[in-house]
């Protein structure tokens, strides 16, 4: 295990280590919750703008060519309809983005992608501006696609430079052939759709030279500048807004093209325009997971212990994009082994565009990794979880680097108690219950961790209340509820006298959600804050810093116990907190952890997978909020149960097109497939990782979730199925005759 | 969404009336609609009959039931007499869809639901169905969710309903009132079309043709269940369900009626899989002569041949759950 002795510590105290209100970790309530219970908070597309057209995107029919000719005179003949753009070389195939030069998504002519947008219909009504939108004829030249590309024999290596590059350490070749044991598999995972249930929509509203765009965004101040780029304007002239977000899972980190049709539309009509995308349309028009193919290799001394690991990887983009799935992202650091081989390479495909979706790497890396895991496991013939313990890295295998807080072997320890883990028959296929075959799996989750620069100021109002304002959003996760924590425990105030705001791009820029750094990044700006402003009331009081305690709405030092309205004396405290990128995290690795276990039933005559039940058990550091750190694990396992079973979005090789761009061909898990499933926290601050000393949660929940469920169901058939997902046809064949 | 008519129907025979070829019968909406908004369906108009009189559940003198077009998914699988004699409609009905649209599809609109495959849904494409000569991806392409029996040419496509499946397995009749005043009694066997040329035409209902009421024979002898094989929990289209009434008596199978949902272009029966059970001791023998009978002609094109071992073995696990004989 990790030796905590060895790990670097900070030397200060941090305005929370001071801080005794009790409020921040508690299962306080989402602040928001009623605001959209009853509808009264507004998502992009509601929002009221008089006068206001409505746009509907017109997308490509093929998957490869040209644009020759497009014919909207029966499209303007459409009553209602008010106008047809097509030709403005502003308008993008899919999403735009600050990471990305314009011309990524500025395609013109040229056909990338079946589903690609190339103009818009805009109308009085949104049936007019559908029905126009149909009506729109374009003339192609169809040209040679690739749509079914080679996973097997990918066309680029990643280059070193990239955001998680290739890794060689040792003689991975050297190691492999000469180990007493090797383990040599090859796995292959789908495209997943980010599937938020808020579609992406926007209102753009133009002011004289000023925008103002509605959205739905995961980031603020990054997709203003992105919607800046992708209009030729200056980024001063833009303002976002998404103060709810139904939903992002990664999808939202871009700008949906829609808001780019929006604002130039509205600028040629001169009204509001909102233009949002169908189910369908988002399917292309929003990046997705893409699929991978995965060759794992664990080559053990005759203990068990890894001497080399090789996680060799291919996935998918198409030209001109540039981001490439990290699949060994949660390998680097997760398993020892001196030897390593991590790479990914990438095949260019006439596919929509891919890109970050919740836990990119670690969600389809781990499908792959983790049954590898318990597939070597059982070859050695080790407990999954013995295996794991010794191969526990006591310092980072890849670089060397120390760890943070890292809870692993814990989460495996009182998760197995917990679950029941010495009940699992580790022989497969031996347990039955009527129809029912039964059994255990188990896998580890891991997640880079990751702080990035964020600004958010505070306010100590004159009435003893406070303000925290900073672009974050919430995209469901909570962010409402932990600013305000945050801000009410190291100010000492009852909760309900902090008042959040957020999601709009006029206030101090964060980062936005993403990565799983938004909650740790913004509260750590607050948290900076809140420290200014506590070294203020200290300096009023004639007090030392370190002797000021802040409680109830009270500064306490000196045997003075004082209300905060009386300090103030009608003048409000004000400061802003500046998290900055990489405080912390260049000296040390660090990662949020977990164990997952699931119990499932196979139908022994049909193949049919029930999740009976689930625990996962996550170090993620100092936790906010009990209730909305649970809920986003909870909800990461359900989705490592959806991807496991039934997630799996098919492009039909000859054209392109998406077979089954729909929820109701798209499975994502129902109700009816989500078990009793009980999170459970080793809670350690992690007071290198940031100065609020949490760890990402967001994507923890959906690392490794999925190969649990995998090998669950090799323990109760005894088949083993290595391409993704494991639907019932590629069981029946193993199953006993009936 | 192309634009249409309304008009609300004051009568079953005023909605026939007005009733034609781009016309179309408006209940529950929840299939009609999706299709109008992706223009897969574009009527010229749309007759509400929702306010109707056609919502009654009535014992015949027959001793079946008589079940307005009317009545709802949710209504039809609580009522108590469905629950007590028809199980198997009563699981059908249950196993379909989600709980919001089980409120709002209706018995009617539920027996003309239409198929899922994706092709038909994407108007971008070829589809012989939707648009009758223009060719059918599905056949070469992912077919996953698509037929394995009845299917032709032009066409591969499933029905996707619950509901139907098991009447048929109850040899319901389907009552239809027609523009000319006439009234029609179609038993559901001969209410469905195989695709053949034209997989567009998908029952034998006529222009304005109404579907007003679905009859029920008294209850049939034996033991009722409907089982569906789905991709997930709930909320999915069947790959495989049976829906089958088995009786046996003195050790011998005396009533088999089964239905299929997921192998055909319409919910399918086969006479000839129920003589290799009716008459035979219950077993293994008389279980895999019946799937055998069934699945006989059937073909698979790639992607869904899973489905023909699927059928057989949730066929067989039926008989024996139905039978209690597991030998």
């Amino acid at each position: 295990m990790a030796d905590q002795e060895q790990r670097p510590t900070r030397d200060r105290l941090t305005v929370l280590d001071r801080a005794v209100q009790h409020v921040l970790g508690k299962g306080v309530d989402r602040t928001d919750g009623p605001a959209k219970v009853t509808g009264e908070a507004r998502y992009a597309f509601e929002v009221p703008a008089d006068d206001a057209l409505y746009g509907c995107l017109v997308t490509a029919t093929i998957g490869a060519g040209r644009v020759e000719a497009m014919d909207c005179k029966a499209a303007e003949a459409v009553p209602g309809v008010v106008a047809v753009i097509t030709d403005d070389p502003r308008l993008p195939a899919d999403m735009v983005t600050s990471m990305q030069a314009p011309d990524a998504w500025r395609l013109g002519h040229d056909i990338h992608f079946f589903g690609q947008a190339l103009g818009v219909v805009v109308a009085e009504s949104w049936e007019a501006a559908r029905e126009g939108a149909a009506r729109v004829a374009v003339r192609y030249a169809v040209g040679e696609g690739r749509f079914d590309p080679d996973l097997a024999a990918p066309d680029e290596e990643v280059p070193a430079t990239a955001f998680v590059p290739p890794i060689h350490k040792d003689d991975f070749d050297d190691a492999w052939l000469n180990a007493e044991f090797q383990y040599d598999e090859t796995f292959s995972t789908p495209i997943h759709f980010p599937a938020a249930m808020e579609p992406h929509a926007t209102l753009a509203v133009w002011d004289g030279d000023a925008l103002t765009v509605h959205s739905s965004l995961q980031s603020m101040a990054g997709s203003a500048k992105a919607i800046a780029s992708a209009l030729d304007i200056d980024v001063e002239r833009v303002r976002t807004l998404s103060p709810f977000v139904g939903g992002g899972f990664g999808g939202k980190t871009s700008v949906g093209s829609e808001a780019i049709y929006a604002a130039i539309a509205a600028r040629e009509t001169g009204r509001p325009v909102k233009v949002i995308q169908s189910r369908r349309q988002i399917a292309y028009g929003v990046h997705h997971r893409p699929a991978t193919r995965q060759r794992v290799r664990i080559a053990t001394d005759r203990n068990g212990r890894i001497v080399a690991l090789g996680h060799n990887n291919a996935t998918v983009q198409r030209d001109g994009r540039n981001f490439v799935e990290p699949v060994h992202f949660g390998t680097i650091h997760l398993y020892g082994g001196a030897a390593r081989s991590l790479t990914t390479s990438l095949s260019r495909a006439n596919h929509p565009t891919s890109g970050a979706v919740r836990s990119p790497g670690e969600a389809s890396g781990t499908m792959a990794l983790e049954v590898a895991m318990d597939e070597a496991a059982e070859r050695l013939g080790l407990d999954p979880i013995e295996f794991r313990r010794r191969n526990e890295p006591q310092v980072s295998p890849t670089n060397g680097k120390p760890f943070g807080t890292r809870k692993l072997l814990q989460c495996y320890d009182e998760g197995a108690s917990a679950f029941g883990w010495n009940r699992r028959n580790p022989n497969p296929g031996q347990q039955r219950e009527g129809d029912w075959l039964i059994g255990m799996g188990m896998a580890a989750a891991v997640r880079g961790n990751f702080t990035v620069e964020a600004r958010a100021t505070v306010r100590l109002e004159t009435d003893g209340s406070a303000t925290v304002e900073t672009d974050m959003t919430d995209i469901g996760t909570g962010t409402y509820t932990i600013l305000m924590q945050i801000v009410a425990e190291a100010l000492g105030l009852p909760a309900e006298q902090v008042k959040v705001v957020i999601g709009d791009s006029d206030l101090p820029a964060s980062a936005g959600s993403g990565g799983s750094f938004g909650a740790g990044s913004s509260t750590s700006a607050a948290a900076l804050a809140c420290e200014q402003i506590a070294q203020t009331i200290a300096a009023k009081m004639g007090a030392a810093r370190e002797n000021l305690t802040l409680q109830d709405g009270h500064a306490i030092a000196e045997n003075r116990r004082v209300p905060l309205t009386e300090i103030l004396g009608g003048e409000a405290v004000e400061a802003e907190g500046h998290a900055k990128a990489g405080d912390h995290t260049s000296a040390h690795v660090s990662s949020s952890y977990g164990a997952h276990f699931a119990e499932v039933a196979v139908n022994a005559v049909t193949g049919e997978v029930r999740v009976r039940r689930m625990l996962g058990v996550f170090d993620v550091g100092r936790v906010l909020n009990r209730k909305t750190a649970r809920s986003q694990l909870l909800g990461g396992m359900v989705w490592g149960i959806g991807s496991m079973l039934h997630e799996d979005a098919i492009i039909d090789k000859r054209t392109g097109q998406f077979v089954n761009p729909d929820f109701g061909e798209y499975h994502v898990a129902a109700h009816a497939d989500a078990p009793p499933i009980e999170v459970r926290f080793i809670e350690e601050i992690d007071d290198l990782a940031n100065e609020a000393g949490a760890k990402g949660v967001g994507e923890l929940g959906n690392s490794g979730a999925g190969a649990a469920v995998a090998n669950a169901i090799y323990n109760a058939t005894g088949v083993r199925v290595r391409d993704f997902p494991v639907t019932l046809d590629k069981l029946l064949a193993g199953l006993p005759p009936v | 969404m192309k634009t249409f008519d309304y008009a609300r129907a004051d009568s079953p025979e005023a909605a026939t009336r007005e009733g034609g070829e781009k016309v179309r019968f408006i209940a529950g909406g929840t299939n009609l609609l999706d299709l109008m908004k992706l223009q897969v369906e574009t009527p010229e108009k749309l007759i509400d009959i929702t306010r109707l009189d056609l919502n009654e559940v009535e014992d015949t003198d027959e001793g079946g039931l008589r079940i307005g077009a009317l009545v709802p998914n949710a209504d039809l699988a609580a009522h108590p007499r469905v629950v007590k004699d028809y199980e198997v409609l009563s699981r059908a009905l249950l196993a379909g869809a989600s709980g919001q649209l089980r409120n709002k599809a209706s018995t009617g609109g539920n027996l003309l639901q239409r198929t899922r495959c994706y092709y038909f849904y994407d108007t971008a494409v070829a589809c012989n169905k939707r648009e009758p000569g223009s060719g059918c991806p599905a056949r070469d392409g992912f077919n996953r969710i698509h037929a394995v029996l009845g299917t032709s040419d032009k066409c591969i496509a499933t029905h996707p309903g619950d509901m139907p499946v098991a009447m048929r397995a109850l040899d319901a009749v389907i009552v239809t009132l027609k523009p000319d005043g006439d009234k029609r009694r179609i038993s559901i066997h001969d209410f469905y079309r195989l695709p053949g040329d034209t997989p567009e035409i998908e029952t034998v209902l006529e222009s304005g043709e109404l579907i007003t009421h679905v009859e029920l024979p008294a209850p049939p002898k034996g033991k009722q269940t409907y089982r569906k094989v789905r991709d997930r929990a709930s909320y999915a289209f069947a790959l495989v369900s049976v829906a089958a009434i088995v009786a046996v008596e003195d050790g011998k199978i005396t009533n088999a009626q089964l239905g299929f949902g997921g192998l055909g272009p319409m919910p399918w029966r086969d006479a000839t899989a129920e003589e290799m059970l009716v008459g035979k001791a219950p077993g293994k023998a008389a279980f895999e002569a019946a799937a055998d009978a069934l699945l006989a002609d059937a073909q698979g094109f790639g992607s869904n041949d899973f489905k023909i071992p699927l059928a057989r073995r949730t066929l067989i696990a039926v008989l024996r759950e139905l039978t209690g004989v597991t030998a």
